[in-house]
């Protein structure tokens, strides 16, 4: 029997090592608070999300301000705003974690592709990666999500082809530095084959770049969603994401601020918490970083 | 020779800087830890003190205290002056330092490129230097500039100021760093490994300006330095330091003739020299007819430069120009050349990373008549040593699993056998087995490249190149890995391509040596035969310019004048000139023109006199 996985020295215990750190199991605790919100949010919700409740406004027609009956207070049509907080953790999770992600992976093979083989296979990716990121992002998702039926799944397919064209510049251009060292010159005069290079070698001194911008991309995939949401493109009211319920009422800022604030404060600590958790999963992951705090 | 007479002048000259009790500790999580201790001396116009001492030692620390240089806020001098003149330079605020700095005490640093502004000429930083320190008008400090440049020696002048450093070579920055830094005539001069990244030849030509400039100015040189060659050929005193503390302080001719501390005489008998080669390895009978393992014939290696708007090939960098050579089983082949030479290149090539034409045979076999799989099989008969282990190590894996990637890349043997060799390995090269689980930069540098000897012995290869393998260690952990190296090459019956530019090394541990030039051989033949008996002009002048760990050592003159090394750059169609190999006995093979007129650069006659 051989082995080809590679012989483990490695100190046992990266998750231990995670559990070590208080602003990582900080990160993690918020994150399935969010994840346990939007699974159980029939059970959790008071009202249905979409229910207009008629003592929902004040006499005036004006929203209610947080506090009594509505916990978050009420948008502009009575509706409950915890309840669509909750329900509209369901999508906005969706994008900023699988949208997100798949831009993310789509901006890593194209950047690792291209900055490890160069020629022509690196210039024809990287005149790609250019002319779309030339092209204005905004009214390309128009023109994806106006060619696709509307859907979630669509939306988040949409959101994912236009942003993983930054992870891919940067990818490329570490990929670039890092495939001239020595010690991948050292791996190819050892035999090894090209995609053991790229994944075992060359992958793993690109996790802090990719978790940064998988970091920064939650917050921008969020919104981005919400601007589809509400040029009619992204997700269809009156199902609730995070981003469409600060875009549906940001005109009343002046009179309703937690219309903004508490789907903006929600955005917020959901890419804080992907922050935490991703420097200390960075700085577990780094064998020189170990021992520091 | 200022070395014959020690301290005999300098002790009744004025003194100019007094270093008493001077300790720089680092703010630690767990209090202070001191840089350096206690370390004192004083310096006399005119005079050199060498501090000397292996990486750690605290010396290039000791130089930046002096300067006012130490990083903040961690770093800090906690005991201690530093008197220049009256003045005491610990007490001075930052901006009265800032005017003494270059003006009474100047500094030149290793690497010249990153100490000089990429994006301005050289005459732009020299006049800003000069009008940084006087009232001197623009054309004033221009014609200061000149006179500076003139004075280290560099040809046109006029010219230089007009060029940017990248223009220059590394030699003649080094030479404007030394014109920046004597250019206000300061009372100390600084020089903190001056030439260690520079070529054995043109460090000689360093040398010697630093040392006319400093009889002409009357400049106090104090000189940091790893290299006891240079010490011996520079210092009328010295100062040898380890982990922040003084070893010994002497005059140089006692230090050398008679060094007191134990560690001062293993740093002196770890230092390699020339002319002794035959101390080391002699024991050791070889067969002069083993099998041939590497085969080079006619290998040529250019690099195309682009150029136009059509992208189009408009000349070559002729990195190796028809060279041949073999190797034989068992033995050790070096290379040595100035950089640029071209015997990385070849490195790089006979592993298969560089395209070249012409034929290189590892046992019989080339990578370019191979499939896929015989390519990877055959890459099992040759490995290869890279000069700085750090960067050969992939950082993100532990020690075993560095070592045991070979075999697992080759599917040889079960996980536990490749534990088990990656451990049996280990302690081949020195190292123990729990030190497996452990990453490379919890090593030191020495440690570090037996992990990589270790890695490239655990495909068992027939040839193992080692590039500049042992050039970034310190003289006692580079001892030691070349003693490593020959027990190994005993063991294992593996052949060693040596590639080095330090002469003294080379004829330390190789069987046969070959000499390169601008991409070519100039000189080949039995150590015995390249170094007791140089022919061509080129191998005499590198044997020469090696400093000599011995301060009696008298140099004859050398020629001065700073000339360009020609360019290996040719446009399409041209070429340097070919040179033909002539056997002057015994397997001695020396470099002559093709057409045997000796007009070319690569001729004999030019390296006599530039």
């Amino acid at each position: 029997m051989t082995s080809v996985t590679g012989v483990n020295f490695a100190p046992k215990g990266a998750l231990r090592r995670l559990m070590d750190r208080k602003l990582a199991v900080f990160g993690m605790m918020l994150i399935a608070i969010v994840v346990a919100g939007a699974i159980f949010a029939p059970w959790i919700a008071p009202f249905a999300p979409d229910q207009q409740n008629f003592d929902g406004l004040t006499i005036e027609g004006a929203p209610m301000a947080p506090g009594g009956a509505y916990l978050m207070g009420t948008d502009l049509l009575g509706r409950d705003l915890f309840s669509r907080i909750l329900y509209g953790a369901r999508t906005s999770l969706l994008i900023g974690v699988v949208a997100n992600g798949l831009a993310l992976l789509i901006g890593t093979l194209v950047g690792l592709t291209a900055g490890y083989f160069r020629g022509w296979v690196g210039s024809v990716l990287m005149r790609f990666t250019d002319l779309m990121m030339a092209f204005p992002a905004l009214l390309l998702a128009i023109c994806l999500a106006a060619i696709f039926q509307p859907s979630l799944w669509i939306v988040a397919l949409v959101i994912a082809l236009v942003n993983w064209v930054q992870t891919a510049r940067v990818i490329y251009t570490e990929t670039t530095s890092l495939a001239t060292r020595d010690f991948i010159a050292a791996e190819r005069t050892l035999g090894a084959s090209t995609g053991r290079i790229l994944f075992k070698h060359i992958l793993p001194h690109l996790v802090p770049t990719i978790i940064v911008w998988g970091t920064l991309g939650i917050s921008t995939t969020v919104l981005l969603e919400a601007t589809l949401s509400f040029l009619g493109v992204g997700v269809q009211p009156p199902t609730a994401s995070w981003g469409n319920i600060i875009f549906e009422n940001q005109t009343y800022f002046q009179s309703a601020p937690w219309l903004v604030f508490i789907p903006g404060a929600a955005i917020i600590l959901l890419a804080l918490a992907f922050n935490l958790v991703g420097d200390a999963l960075r700085d577990v992951l780094d064998p020189t970083q170990r021992g520091r705090a | 020779m200022s070395a014959a007479l020690p301290n005999a002048g300098a002790a009744l000259a004025p003194e100019v800087l007094s270093v008493q009790g001077l300790t720089v500790s680092v703010r630690t999580g767990n209090g202070d830890r001191a840089l350096v201790e206690n370390l004192s001396f004083t310096l006399h116009r005119g005079e050199t003190l060498a501090i000397a001492g292996e990486s750690g030692s605290g010396k290039s620390i000791t130089s930046l205290a002096i300067m006012g240089l130490l990083p903040p806020p961690a770093v800090r001098i906690t005991a201690g002056s530093v008197r220049l003149g009256d003045t005491d330079l610990t007490k001075l605020p930052e901006a009265q330092m800032r005017s003494l700095r270059g003006a009474r005490i100047a500094m030149i640093f290793q690497e010249p490129m990153t100490s000089l502004n990429p994006v301005l000429t050289i005459g732009a930083q020299l006049t800003e230097a000069i009008r940084a320190h006087s009232d001197a008008t623009r054309s004033e400090a221009r014609a200061q500039a000149l006179a500076a440049l003139q004075a280290v020696r560099l040809s046109q002048p006029e010219q230089r100021l007009k060029q940017y450093p990248h223009e220059l070579s590394g030699g003649m920055r080094q030479r404007v760093m030394i014109a920046m830094a004597l250019a206000l005539r300061p009372e100390v001069l600084i020089a903190d490994e001056p030439t260690t990244a520079l070529d054995v030849t043109v460090q000689r030509e360093v040398l010697d300006l630093l040392r006319d400039l400093q009889r002409e100015f009357g400049t106090a040189i104090i000189l940091i330095t790893h290299d006891m060659g240079v010490v011996a050929e520079m210092a009328d005193r010295v100062i040898v330091m380890k982990a922040g503390q003084v070893v010994e302080a002497a005059t140089t001719r006692d230090i050398f003739v008679a060094p007191q501390m134990p560690y001062t005489q293993n740093l002196l008998a770890a230092v390699p020299r020339m002319g002794n080669g035959s101390r080391v390895s002699s024991d050791v009978p070889r067969d002069r007819s083993g099998e041939t393992i590497a085969r080079l014939r006619d290998v040529v290696v250019r690099f195309p430069l682009k150029g136009g708007i059509l992208g189009r090939t408009t000349a070559h960098v002729h990195a190796v120009e028809h060279v041949s050579f073999d190797i034989r089983r068992g033995e050790t082949f070096a290379l040595v050349g100035e950089s640029g030479c071209g015997k990385s290149t070849i490195a790089k090539a006979i592993v298969g990373l560089a395209p070249h034409q012409g034929r290189i045979e590892i046992a019989g076999q080339s990578f370019s008549d191979l499939d896929a799989a015989g390519q990877k099989a055959l890459r099992r008969r040759v490995q290869i040593v890279f000069q700085d282990p750090m960067a050969a190590l992939d950082p993100r894996m532990t020690v075993g699993a560095l070592i045991a990637e070979p075999l697992v890349i080759h599917r040889l043997g079960s996980a536990a056998e490749q534990r088990a060799r990656a451990s049996e390995l280990m302690q081949r090269v020195g190292l123990t087995d729990d030190q497996l689980n452990r990453y490379p930069h919890e090593f030191s540098g020495g440690q570090r490249q037996r992990i990589c000897i270790a890695r490239a012995l655990a495909l068992q290869p027939d040839l193992i190149i080692a590039d500049e393998s042992v050039s970034a260690l310190d003289v006692s952990v580079q001892a030691r890995v070349l003693e490593l190296l020959q027990t190994l090459q005993r063991e294992y019956g593996v052949a060693f391509l040596f590639i080095s530019h330090d002469m003294a090394v080379v004829e330390n541990i190789s069987d046969r040596v070959a000499v390169m030039y601008l991409g070519q051989i100039v000189e080949t033949g039995s150590r015995a035969q390249v170094f007791g008996n140089p022919q061509h002009a080129y191998t005499q002048r590198l044997i020469e310019a090696v400093p000599v760990p011995d301060p009696s050592h008298i140099r004859a003159a050398s020629p001065r004048l700073a000339g360009d090394v020609p360019s290996p750059v040719h446009t399409l169609g041209q070429g340097p000139a070919r040179l033909v190999m002539v056997d002057v006995g015994d397997g001695h093979l020396v470099a002559r023109l093709y057409d045997g007129a000796e007009k070319h650069c690569l001729s004999s006659a030019n390296f006599r006199r530039e």
